[in-house]
């Protein structure tokens, strides 16, 4: 599959990473290429095969519902860019 | 430097900068001593850019304490051992960046469930090590903070090598004495590709022997912790501290591997090695040649016979790595978006641009790339043509290595199809860069205990390495095996 600008355009606003328009010409190549590499798994008969999302087996662990953690709102926004008291402040979001 | 002695596999001389040769000599080289020494060792091998972050003083602190409890006799299990860190643990107090500028100045407020067991042990932390940005990467080259440039060429009077990666700090600092032995994780390769460059021995362990809980995540269903050190005895000694099971990762599994350290003193017995013929069958290079009947050689001087082996879809493990390794990251980086931590772009027009532009200023060329793809590969309408897919044919490799392990108790082949490349080889195609990986994704995608072990000498004087791999959870007996293969 050979990727063009409109759909790098889409795929950037999704991965919410800005792509400059004078940029997506380029990055179309480079995803093409690797797209192009991995599709070699088309040649592969899965029928039948079972999906595996994990060697371990992944059901839920279950444990007691019972607040374990908690009460450092300090350190919590220790790293934040912006902060408004004791929440994450960021750019005003209704228009 | 004794990286020439190491990488030419022949171990004879006794190195003092290993846990155990350290240990030898503690009663009249204390901790503090040994901090001295790592941090004259950093400041003169600078260059090698080894480190992200360095903490000398708090490893003197650390060393002081050692020095006393030793002293009083209440030494634990890595009482004063000086080891880099991987800067994608999480260490309380101390930036943890994963070689992303994204994270510069990231403070995490609390300590990886494996960093705090070393802790726990003894251990002191000498700093922050170097990596290809999330891990992402087979040379250091996609670091935020700088390559790190590979020791063992410096050695030979060059710095145009790559050290390889992603744990190439970890492991440039290893063979260079700046610390006896470092923490580093694997989801593709990272320990032991890195390892095989550097002429040192880089362990994966199965996939679940430690918690993932304060790794900074790459891609959650291959990554794995795991150590680089210069003898296979300190990789068990570390093992004996970092494996367990945790509350805070549901995937990772109780299991008792009965003592790594202490299965280094069984004698290994008689066992088999499978060298699958899908790989031994590629066109080779002396150099790779070399490294492959160095590998028969030392499993038969070890006790052990080889025997051919098939692993029919093995082929397929790079694209198949890929996908899966792209999607998983496309979802885990998700949460870098300029809100809660890491860097936000200067005045975003509103949340949308503080996202697109956080993320497009934060995140380097091939963390985007990755990204970018592994969005398209969970898109709407795809999802199934690629990770649906890939997940299937991951399945059908993870039962190649079951079959082929009814057979033999250990596979092994090459870690690395050359020696270290140099700086810029890869820049004009990313996917030549993930060719490098070849010989190490298999073992990911399947979840299996790898070791590298340096073990020859490229005609260039480079190192390096062949691995030994097991079925899950054989970790104690591999480290074992591999571990006669080297003497």
């Amino acid at each position: 599959m050979s990727l063009d600008k409109t759909t790098v355009a889409k795929i950037a606003y999704l991965a919410r990473i800005e792509v400059p328009e004078a940029d997506r010409e380029h990055m179309a190549g480079e995803l093409s290429k690797i797209l192009e590499f991995v599709e070699q798994l088309g040649e592969v008969d899965t029928t039948g095969v079972v999906p595996m999302a994990s060697v371990v087996d992944t059901g839920l662990r279950r444990r007691s519902d019972l607040v374990t953690d908690g009460g450092y709102v300090d350190a919590v926004l220790a790293n934040a860019p912006d902060r408004a008291g004791s929440y994450f402040a960021v750019p005003k979001v209704v228009e | 430097m004794s990286s020439e002695v190491r990488a030419s596999g022949k171990n004879e001389l006794p190195n003092e900068m290993t846990v155990t040769g350290w240990r030898r000599q503690s009663n009249t080289f204390s901790a503090t001593d040994l901090v001295s020494s790592v941090a004259s060792a950093v400041e003169s091998g600078k260059s090698l850019n080894a480190y992200i972050t360095t903490t000398p003083e708090r490893a003197m602190d650390q060393a002081r304490h050692s020095t006393e409890r030793q002293k009083s006799g209440a030494g634990r299990a890595l009482e004063g051992v000086v080891i880099g860190v991987k800067d994608n643990f999480c260490t309380a107090d101390i930036q943890t960046t994963a070689g992303s500028r994204i994270l510069e100045g990231f403070i995490p407020q609390y300590e990886s469930f494996v960093t705090k067991k070393l802790l726990d042990a003894g251990a002191v932390f000498f700093g922050k090590t170097n990596l290809d940005e999330f891990g992402m990467g087979s040379s250091t080259e996609n670091s935020a903070y700088g390559p790190t440039l590979n020791p063992c060429g410096i050695a030979l009077g060059s710095s145009e090598f790559v050290p390889g990666g992603s744990s190439g700090g970890s492991a440039a600092a290893v063979a260079a004495d700046q610390a006896l032995a470092a923490m580093a994780t694997d989801t593709g390769g990272s320990i032991r590709q890195p390892a095989s460059f550097c002429g040192v021995v880089g362990f994966k362990p199965t996939y679940g022997a430690c918690s993932r809980w304060g790794i900074i995540a790459y891609a959650s269903s291959l990554d794995q912790a795991g150590v680089i050190t210069k003898t296979v005895g300190d990789a068990a000694l570390l093992m004996d501290v970092i494996a367990g099971s945790d509350p805070k990762d549901s995937t990772s599994v109780a299991y008792d591997f009965g003592g790594f350290e202490h299965s280094l003193r069984n004698t290994s017995g008689a066992f088999t090695v499978g060298i699958p013929r899908q790989f031994r069958d590629m066109s080779t290079t002396p150099d790779l040649e070399g490294v492959w009947q160095e590998i028969e050689r030392r499993v038969s001087a070890a006790g052990g016979c080889v025997q051919l082996v098939d692993l029919p879809t093995i082929k397929y493990s790079l694209p198949t790595y890929y996908i899966i390794a792209l999607a998983e990251a496309s979802s885990n980086l998700a949460r870098y978006d300029g809100v809660r931590f890491g860097y936000r772009a200067n005045d975003p027009k509103n949340l949308i641009d503080l996202y697109e532009r956080s993320r497009a200023e934060g995140f380097g060329r091939e963390t985007k790339r990755r990204i970018m793809l592994g969005t398209y590969c969970l898109s709407a309408g795809y999802y199934d043509q690629y990770y649906a897919k890939a997940q299937r044919v991951r399945t059908m490799i993870y039962n190649d290595f079951a079959r082929a392990f009814e057979a033999v108790d250990f596979l092994a082949w090459p870690t690395t199809p050359t020696p270290a490349f140099k700086f810029g080889s890869h820049n004009a195609d990313p996917v030549s860069m993930y060719l490098e990986d070849v010989f190490t994704v298999p073992v990911n995608l399947a979840g299996l205990p790898a070791i590298s072990l340096p073990i020859f000498q490229a005609a260039n004087g480079m190192p390096m390495g062949g691995q030994l791999i097991g079925p899950r959870f054989s970790d104690a007996r591999l480290l074992a095996v591999a571990n006669s293969m080297l003497k």
